[in-house]
């Protein structure tokens, strides 16, 4: 167990160094000069040479991206080019609303997931399997920018239910910042539950076929009874993994969504300073997000550890 | 569509290089398969409908895509604008056909690219093993780390606007789940006798990767293939939703769905019907992907 632990560890922190190396990488291909960028129109020769060697873009490569990685280290991203502002705020500030909608979602996507997994399964090539399957390949193909517009007409612009656009801290006002995240979490939610109730449905009819449960049956333990009871928490093991792995897409459709919704996230941040040429951000922005991710993938890796007895072991 | 992915995906059904006879039946066999999953056999019909929407739409679109002022504007659809027209009076349903083309081509090409890339570095990986496989793996969890969309919208950063940057920026997202199920798949043939028999007989590596290999683990990267097209599409879709595609006033599905949020109270079919033409090319393909991963990979068959 102990072992698993730090070889996964290990492979986090290859991971996160390969991801900075692209980043920087990528940073470095971006077309023009970035002293250019930072002097403006008017500088002295001298100015410019200052400037190079104060960014130390008269050393190697290699030398750079040591002092590049050891500011990304401290928590310096850098400023903005535009506004001189600190990276690190501009990123957290919009880190904050990306990750409540992430997590929203994922409570809308589970809570629709599962009972339409357990009924599809459970009644195996009956009208609610193919219903509950249609409408998960349904929802999931949807792209989540266009299902937002399609909300926003109905229960915005019709109903009148929920406000189009806006968005508040749900931790500083609950019900008003619950209130504006109901639209944006069924759009990404029910994405990301189309995903979930295909896999919950394929493992649980993998676990109803295996011995245990058969003689479960052959004791005459309820069909009901079989699935709660001894069935669905061994099922919903892999359910685990896929939770973690689609994280990363789940914060991509965030970045989509939350510019449907006028939601100050990460995707508006990162889109605008793109627009802007303003790199620093850029930068700061897919770090963040990658970070996360990988982060996110190393704490299910290891839940899931704790639940499968056969790695535990291992 | 059936006739060359019967060619390809047939070594990996009977690696023991069958006659041309026995090619038939598994083909045909498989056709057979293919043809009782209705979900598959819708998901190609509304392929094809799309490639022909995408190749004659010179043909089918009514008017010039690009053209303004053909009708009134955002005029909700009528029997002289089927699908409306836009903020520029230009007609939607010229636009979202020529759009068909921009979201196929992008889809197809960037899948491709991603394809050759990916299986190149799996197939090395895989074969040779050691440091090279080191590297070559690691670089590719690095990349698989990046959500696609982001890793595009950082390539769009770094290449600016244009269909060609657009292709390669959706491109790279998909490189690494190509080389892992290539390498995977490689590591398992790698051991089969085989391979074994062209060491022996002085093959090359090279060419025993070429010729041996990559037949017998065409048909996972095929389904794969498939499977990612709708993912490339979507793709692309949301850089150009968020203004980060091709440049307007190329008729892309992503940006018309953009350009008809500011007229969503009164002219709500500029955003709606761009959608739903994106969504059923989705849904045919997730289904027609769906259905060749049941038929075609041999481990997945009941």
């Amino acid at each position: 167990m102990v072992r698993f632990f730090l070889s996964r560890i290990g492979q986090t922190f290859a991971v996160l160094f390969t991801v900075s190396v692209i980043v920087f990488a990528l940073m470095r291909m971006i077309p023009g000069d970035p002293v250019l960028m930072m002097l403006g129109d008017d500088f002295t020769q001298e100015a410019y040479q200052r400037l190079r060697a104060k960014l130390g873009f008269d050393r190697s490569l290699v030398t750079q991206y040591a002092i590049w990685l050891q500011a990304i280290l401290r928590g310096d991203l850098g400023t903005s080019y535009l506004n001189h502002e600190h990276v690190s705020v501009l990123v957290w500030d919009a880190f904050l609303p990306t990750l409540s909608l992430v997590v929203a979602s994922m409570l809308v996507g589970i809570l629709v997931a599962v009972p339409s997994g357990i009924v599809a399964a459970m009644r195996r090539d009956s009208a609610w399997d193919w219903g509950s399957m249609g409408f998960a390949i349904f929802v999931y193909s949807m792209p989540s920018f266009w299902k937002g517009i399609v909300l926003i007409w109905i229960f915005s612009v019709h109903l009148r239910w929920f406000p189009a656009v806006g968005y508040v801290h749900p931790w500083e006002n609950f019900w008003e910042g619950t209130w504006r995240l109901v639209l944006p979490a069924i759009t990404l939610g029910t994405f990301f539950s189309g995903l979930v109730a295909r896999i919950i449905r394929s493992s649980l009819l993998e676990v109803l076929d295996q011995d245990y449960i058969k003689a479960a049956r052959a004791r005459g333990v309820r069909r009901a009874a079989l699935v709660y009871r001894h069935a669905l928490a061994n099922a919903l093991i892999p359910v685990v993994t896929v939770i973690g792995l689609q994280f990363g897409t789940l914060l991509g459709g965030a970045v989509l969504t939350e510019t449907v919704f006028g939601i100050p996230g990460m995707g508006r941040l990162t889109v605008a300073a793109i627009l802007n040429r303003d790199y620093a951000i850029v930068q700061g922005a897919i770090l963040v997000g990658v970070l996360a991710v990988v982060i996110v993938n190393l704490a299910v890796d290891l839940t899931y550890a704790f639940l499968n007895p056969r790695i535990r072991v291992a | 569509m059936a006739r060359p992915l019967d060619a390809e995906a047939l070594p990996a059904q009977a690696p023991a290089a069958p006659a041309a006879g026995a090619q038939g039946g598994a083909a045909r066999r498989w056709w057979r398969r293919f043809a009782r999953n209705r979900g598959a056999v819708l998901g190609l019909a509304v392929f094809v409908a799309i490639v022909v929407m995408a190749l004659f739409a010179d043909v089918l679109a009514p008017h010039d895509p690009l053209a303004q002022g053909v009708g009134p504007a955002n005029e909700a659809p009528s029997w002289e604008h089927w699908a409306g027209t836009d903020s520029f009076g230009r007609d939607m349903l010229s636009r979202i056909i020529y759009g068909a083309r921009i979201a196929l081509v992008v889809g197809v090409v960037a899948v491709l690219l991603a394809m050759v890339v990916g299986v190149t570095l799996g197939l090395v990986a895989g074969y040779y093993g050691g440091a090279v496989d080191a590297v070559i793996m690691r670089v590719m969890d690095g990349l698989f780390a990046f959500p696609i969309i982001i890793l595009a919208i950082a390539m769009m950063a770094v290449m600016g606007f244009g269909v060609r940057n657009v292709i390669i920026a959706v491109a790279v997202g998909f490189i690494a789940p190509f080389a892992r199920v290539t390498r995977a798949d490689v590591l398992a043939v790698k051991e089969e006798p085989y391979i074994e028999a062209a060491r022996l007989a002085g093959v090359s590596r090279p060419a025993i990767i070429a010729r041996h290999v990559l037949p017998n683990v065409a048909a996972p990267i095929i389904v794969q293939a498939a499977l990612r097209v709708s993912g490339a599409i979507i793709t692309e879709s949301g850089l150009s939703f968020l203004g980060l595609g091709p440049p307007p006033p190329t008729p892309v599905w992503g940006s018309m769905i953009a350009e008809g949020r500011n007229f969503i109270v009164m002219a709500p079919h500029i955003s709606t019907i761009p959608g739903i033409a994106l969504m059923v090319t989705i849904v045919g393909l997730n289904l027609l992907g769906d259905g060749l991963r049941d038929t075609l990979d041999p481990r997945l068959r009941r």
